[in-house]
């Protein structure tokens, strides 16, 4: 099995005919996707790469039985489509638009929680299963050819996929890669996503990716500490060398009011008995070794 | 956006907050000027977006015109943590009774609004927190039911004021205002440190700070055409890669880094280091950046008098290898400085991008390990 998604996930993209939209949809389908509607406002009537478009999330629920929706509306407008989605009844939203402003994303996420929606984002590469061959986001689907039981967690995009790279070139087939966001309000954080992947019996050992900013590697190290998970986890942070006060690119890769640096992050996993890789070469390694132990 | 201490003051101000009287000077005599409006002693203040300026020498007490005018000409000009005083602030000068700290932040963790409140101020967070964590107040307050008497009460009470005193109505406006600001300004970060009483027994926020979001600018075109025409932290490289369209900020070693990627960005740099070598900065080209885009990033960095080698470091997604590598041969041929550059491209086209860059002579490694070492032994050299 695999958390998250599954054979049933039935997708809408909204954004559908824009042109990260429409490009990544078709990249969906290719994979495996079942992408069954897209909405984009005015847009309604028409049809991307053989998928009929809505003016609303509504729509295609009722028409398609869409339980999960993809998001690339510009940021301005992203806030809205959650919303919409969430009154539409998805069960997963995953949003992919960076840059939307902090402060609409904490009411909109508090507001899909509240109503025990899932969100993946935003600012995200969202979420891939081999297994299920399902991409909900914007992972290269050449890298996710290989079923397997590694689930990867990641708040990077790109550093997600030269690790994945790296685990099935060492042997290792993925069961789900899910990237958090570089934002500082997700849906599901690092820890969450790290509990979530841990739940499944097929999982068997787990890859985290963090970076500078925040405290969700320090908080998922506290948990496994006391035991909450019982699975084998490498870990691997970026940002060593950044220095503090400086936003690295993502939203919420920065150090700030002196706590979120890479040092102490490592030094929690490592204190909690979680080996972290020097570089993104070391995972794969350190993976071996662990799982030979287990 | 990092507001300055004087436009924080002027928010807070707006919102009903009683603020010691201050001027804003650009010139010594305009600081002269100001200390005789308001009258001496008063405290001239450098407007740079760091914290930890009293520290650095950037706030002095002058107890006449004359001191103003000859402590300003010192202070102006001077470097502050890499930035260079402009701006002074000049206020009366207030004979305080305690200080303390109030902040209000986004929480990650909790997806909360989070006060942190202390009974002792006057130094930063980072220091309460390491010194005496026990004086730390956390109240949270939840975006939908907003903030509420009851938290306003938790944290005026925590900083030692009794209901029904003048203090604690002065106080308890001050919360009230730092949250509406919060909210209607979209800020990440609203601080008040110190947050004073006063020997005449008045409440007041004797520094103020506030940090904008950048993603809600659009919002706010008065801050927007305010950060234009005073970038304050942004260096001049930052700026330009805005404008461009990728993120880069400035470190201080000579290997320059150009990755695809927030988190690969920050990975190379910390490859880099890991060899024993010096990044010169972050610069991240996004996802799917063009050729041009590529092509002032290298030039950049070649214009860059401190980069001696440049490592790219390419992870294709959305990003293309060979439009990468178009870019980067761009950039050789329109720029007359040559440096040495290693490029390591894996992903999407990368056969092609392996080829032009193969025809201009770039050397090319299959692991960013066997590159990132390359890179170290160049800037060796």
């Amino acid at each position: 099995m695999t958390v998250l998604v599954g054979p049933n996930t039935r997708v809408v993209v909204q954004g559908a005919t824009g042109r990260e939209g429409s490009f990544h949809l078709q990249r969906m389908l290719e994979y495996g996707t079942k992408v069954v509607a897209g909405v984009t406002p005015g847009k309604g009537g028409t049809t991307v790469h053989g998928v009929p478009v809505y003016d609303t999330v509504e729509e295609a629920v009722r028409k398609h039985g869409a339980n999960a929706t993809v998001i690339f509306v510009p940021a301005r407008f992203a806030t809205e489509a959650l919303l919409e989605a969430v009154d539409a009844g998805v069960e997963l939203a995953v949003v992919i638009t960076e840059h939307i402003p902090v402060h609409d994303a904490l009411r909109a996420i508090n507001y899909a929680r509240a109503r025990g929606v899932t969100v993946i984002g935003p600012n995200c590469p969202g979420v891939v299963a081999p297994p299920v061959r399902t991409k909900l986001g914007i992972m290269p689907n050449s890298i996710y050819q290989t079923p397997g039981r590694v689930a990867v967690v990641s708040r990077s995009g790109t550093l997600t996929y030269e690790i994945s790279y790296q685990l099935v070139r060492a042997g290792f087939g993925i069961n789900i890669a899910i990237g958090v966001g570089g934002d500082p309000i997700v849906g599901l954080d690092l820890m969450e996503a790290t509990l979530k992947v841990a739940e499944d019996p097929d999982v068997e050992g787990i890859v985290v990716i963090g970076e500078v900013g925040g405290d969700a590697e320090e908080r998922l190290a506290k948990l496994y500490a006391e035991g909450a998970i019982n699975k084998p986890i490498v870990a691997y942070v970026a940002g060593r060398t950044a220095p503090p006060g400086k936003r690295m690119g993502h939203a919420g890769a920065i150090v700030m009011l002196g706590s979120g640096d890479a040092k102490g992050k490592i030094e929690a996993f490592k204190a909690a008995g979680i080996p972290v890789a020097e570089t993104p070469f070391e995972v794969p390694q350190l993976l071996k070794k662990l799982l030979k132990k287990a | 956006m990092k507001l300055h201490e004087y436009e924080a003051k002027e928010l807070f101000s707006k919102y009903g907050v009683k603020i010691p009287p201050g001027r804003l000077a650009l010139t010594p005599e305009e600081a002269a000027k100001a200390a005789q409006e308001i009258g001496p002693p008063v405290v001239l203040k450098a407007q740079v977006v760091v914290a930890g300026r009293g520290k650095a020498g950037g706030i002095k007490v002058a107890n006449s015109v004359e001191e103003a005018y000859e402590l300003s000409k010192k202070m102006f000009g001077m470097n502050i943590k890499g930035l260079v005083v402009k701006k002074l602030y000049v206020t009366k000068y207030v004979e305080v009774e305690k200080e303390m700290y109030v902040s209000l932040i986004i929480d990650r963790a909790t997806r909360k609004y989070l006060f942190l409140a202390s009974p002792v101020g006057g130094v930063d967070i980072e220091e309460i927190a390491k010194t005496t964590p026990e004086k730390i107040k956390r109240v949270y307050v939840d975006p939908f039911a907003g903030m509420r008497d009851y938290h306003v009460r938790s944290v005026v009470s925590w900083l030692g004021f009794k209901q029904g005193t003048p203090q604690w109505q002065q106080a308890a406006s001050i919360v009230q205002a730092m949250y509406k600001i919060a909210v209607d300004y979209d800020a990440e970060l609203v601080e008040s440190n110190p947050l004073a009483l006063t020997k005449e027994g008045d409440v007041v926020p004797l520094d103020a700070r506030v940090i904008v979001d950048d993603n809600a600018l659009f919002k706010h075109p008065e801050l927007e055409k305010a950060l234009e025409e005073d970038p304050r932290d942004v260096t001049e490289f930052e700026a330009y890669a805005k404008k461009i369209g990728f993120h880069y900020v400035e470190l201080d070693g000579d290997i320059g880094i150009i990755g695809n990627g927030a988190g690969l960005t920050m990975s190379t740099m910390d490859l880099v280091y890991h060899f024993g070598g010096r990044p010169a900065n972050f610069l991240d080209i996004g996802g799917g950046a063009s050729r041009d885009v590529v092509k002032e990033a290298v030039k950049v960095l070649l214009n860059h008098p401190r980069v001696k080698v440049i490592f790219i470091n390419i992870f294709g997604g959305i990003t293309r290898a060979d439009e990468v590598a178009l870019g980067v041969k761009d950039a050789l041929q329109e720029s007359k400085t040559s440096k040495r550059i290693v490029v390591r491209m894996k992903g999407t086209n990368e056969e092609l991008g392996k080829a032009i860059l193969a025809e201009v002579g770039v050397p090319l490694f299959e692991s960013a390990e066997e590159a990132a070492q390359k890179a170290v032994e160049l800037a060796r050299l």
